[in-house]
């Protein structure tokens, strides 16, 4: 099996060693990316789902991440919020270093929104309720300001008047619109995207991804597992192909899709582009 | 009759469902005699009611002699309370008629069967024959609150929010005060004094309103990630439900005296209720831990995804969905806490059952089993299915089962 091809600029040393005054600083000018995984290795059991990821995503980028199903690219987007844990490497999110302390992985959780593949709306709250419930108890909001936040938020994604239903009322797309302001409501500065669209019906998601796209527009840092290549290639910046827990390639979008270097990703593409 | 092609239907076009009428012979005929099976099968049924009803009937109305019961009223309702103090277990039920009205403006304004519950319930009591004149008019005056909490409810709603959780969360320490006794103000009632449907319903919501939150720690315990608080948890609730309820009262009631030094004396029924709690805390805590367990992960992933920390999402997002799924087993749990209750007659309260032995016995009153203990099983019964009910109401308005 070849070494992971793809060379990453920074190291993990760049970024810790830059004090703590000047980091915040670099990420915003885009001198140190806002995410980096280094080395990035986990196993399930013996399962050795990660071999060495490496990665990095400077502020305002939209970065896809595509590959085959089982590539570990989902195991890998949820280690940078933590809801995977990882057994060697390092991952550093807005200048925090994932480590098993517990204080850095809330504050990097609260930099960082996510979008999952299920929604996971919460059932019990209304659509306002879902959206406000962390402003309101982890930044401590004045529920009047949370509401007015999250009004503004579901009018950008095109459901203001499905506020006060509950999920469980709603259809698919509308759902993940739903789970995508109620991410935004956080005001994170990274938003990930772990398949958002997979467990939609044809039609719905199209109004997913016309969300997405203005998102990624307006300039919000993104990191997005999909299989949507269209989207990719309106709006991503870099794509990484993922086979076999490793990163076989990356490039821009052009080169992926029109020059592509491995035979792997080759026939990937092949496959999934008629 | 036009043959109607399906396309002429445009998609704007609302039909709506047929409807269906009956009357009452019609009803009857489709449900109980529309074949010539279901027609035998309805006279066999009506010929076995007729034969078990009738003579149960006739001796309710003509036999049995519910002398008994109207003599004993006082004591199966309240045991051996003092005749002299009984206007403060009024004074507790006015002070819950009037939270139960507040309650019933703000948070089911449109609800005509609570009115009905609280209005009629007690109204009808106080029409009843055998009852005292006193009663009579705190029967009377338990509707008079209850309507006055609707009317101050419906008066301000939003201010009476906050008096109305103050009330709720207040009640039980005002309870145990007003029947216990404050001294100077009110002269203390030993517990052994507590008897009759007062001790087994104190017995009960006591039980009920002190397990269920410590079934639920117990549960989240169980669930912990900390070693320490889930081996405690899993050694407790195992070793709990390896042992009867009658043989924690027991234990409760006569082996605890001897373990603790003879300074210290804990009272009969608080010992009996420790009893109760601790046994029923852990069938709460299995019960929990089934809702806890038909959570998906992903709940627990969107909640941590959005910063909120292990309390904010068991708190939030887990518990309630965790108890709404399974409040018919907890309700189930609750019923049979109620008439569990009972077992503490064995070690020697006067609860209602144990009220029913002490008035058997007394020579006037030899051979009345049957009158009494139908008495007894229509208040337990009227009880049970009363929390029965509730639960199919909470049920339909928090929509358990739909997701």
């Amino acid at each position: 099996m070849r070494e992971a091809v793809v060379k990453v600029k920074t190291t993990p040393e760049q970024i810790l060693g830059t004090p703590e005054e000047h980091r915040a600083d670099a990420i915003e000018k885009g001198k140190l990316p806002i995410v980096l995984a280094h080395e990035v290795h986990k196993w399930y059991g013996n399962f050795h789902v990660l071999r060495g990821v490496s990665l990095e995503v400077f502020k305002g980028e939209v970065v896809v991440i595509f590959g085959p199903s089982g590539s570990g690219k989902s195991t890998f987007i949820r280690t940078i919020n933590r809801l995977e844990e990882y057994q060697k490497g390092k991952i550093i999110v807005d200048g925090t270093e994932l480590s098993r302390d517990i204080r850095n992985i809330e504050k990097i959780r609260m930099e960082t929104g996510m979008v999952f593949q299920q929604f996971n709306l919460f059932p019990h709250l209304t659509v306002l309720q879902n959206i406000t419930l962390a402003p309101i108890q982890v930044r401590k909001w004045p529920k009047d300001k949370a509401e007015e936040v999250a009004m503004q938020l579901l009018k950008r994604v095109g459901i203001p008047d499905q506020a006060n239903k509950f999920p469980g009322q709603l259809s698919g797309g509308q759902q993940q619109r739903v789970a995508i302001a109620r991410a935004l409501a956080m005001q994170p500065k990274i938003m990930l995207f772990d398949e958002p669209t997979s467990a939609l019906d044809p039609e719905m998601i199209k109004e997913v991804l016309d969300v997405m796209v203005e998102l990624a527009e307006s300039g919000m840092t993104m990191l997005v597992v999909t299989h949507e290549m269209g989207f990719a290639r309106a709006v991503a910046d870099r794509m990484y192909f993922f086979d076999q827990g490793q990163i076989v390639e990356s490039g821009p979008p052009e080169q992926i899709f029109t020059n592509p270097q491995e035979d792997r990703t080759k026939l990937f593409l092949s496959q999934i582009l008629h | 009759m036009m043959n109607r092609e399906p396309e002429q239907y445009t998609t704007g076009e609302v039909l709506a469902p047929p409807t269906e009428r009956y009357t009452v012979l019609g009803w009857l005929k489709k449900n109980l005699f529309s074949t010539w099976y279901y027609t035998l099968l309805t006279l066999v049924t009506i010929y076995i009611l007729y034969i078990v009803l009738k003579p149960t009937l006739i001796w309710a109305f003509t036999q049995a002699q519910w002398q008994v019961v109207v003599v004993n009223l006082r004591l199966f309702m309240v045991g051996q309370y003092p005749a002299d103090q009984v206007f403060r277990i009024w004074i507790a039920l006015h002070l819950l008629a009037l939270t139960a009205g507040l309650a019933w403006a703000i948070w089911l304004p449109r609800s005509r069967r609570t009115g009905a519950f609280l209005l009629l319930i007690p109204l009808a009591l106080a029409a009843l024959p055998f009852i005292s004149s006193f009663s009579r008019i705190n029967w009377i005056l338990f509707a008079v609150f209850a309507l006055a909490g609707w009317g101050l409810g419906t008066w301000k709603p939003q201010a009476m929010r906050r008096p109305l959780l103050a009330l709720l969360l207040a009640y039980f320490p005002i309870l145990i005060l007003l029947i216990l006794g404050v001294q100077p103000i009110l002269k203390i009632v030993k517990t052994n004094l507590w008897g009759g449907l007062l001790l087994t319903m104190l017995l009960a919501v006591v039980g009920i309103a002190v397990s269920f939150p410590l079934g639920i720690l117990l549960a989240l315990g169980r669930k912990s990630e900390l070693p320490i608080v889930k081996f405690f948890s899993i050694i407790y609730i195992e070793f709990i439900r390896g042992v009867p309820l009658v043989t924690v009262l027991f234990m409760a009631e006569l082996m605890l005296p001897l373990f603790l030094p003879p300074q210290i004396v804990i009272d009969n029924v608080i010992r009996a209720m420790a009893g109760i709690i601790l046994f029923e805390a852990a069938y709460m805590a299995e019960n929990v831990r089934g809702g806890l367990q038909a959570i998906p992960t992903g709940q627990y992933e969107a909640a941590w995804a959005l910063g909120l920390n292990g309390f904010q999402t068991t708190f939030f997002i887990i518990l309630p969905q965790a108890l709404r799924n399974v409040i018919p087993v907890l309700v189930n749990q609750f019923i049979s806490l109620f008439k569990d209750t009972t077992l503490v007659a064995i070690v020697g309260l006067l609860d209602l059952l144990g009220i029913a032995s002490a008035v058997l016995a007394q020579p006037e009153f030899l051979g009345k089993q049957r009158e009494v203990y139908v008495f007894i099983a229509l208040i337990y019964w009227v009880f049970s299915y009363a929390m029965s009910y509730a639960s199919r109401r909470l049920e339909v308005a928090l929509g358990v089962g739909e997701r």
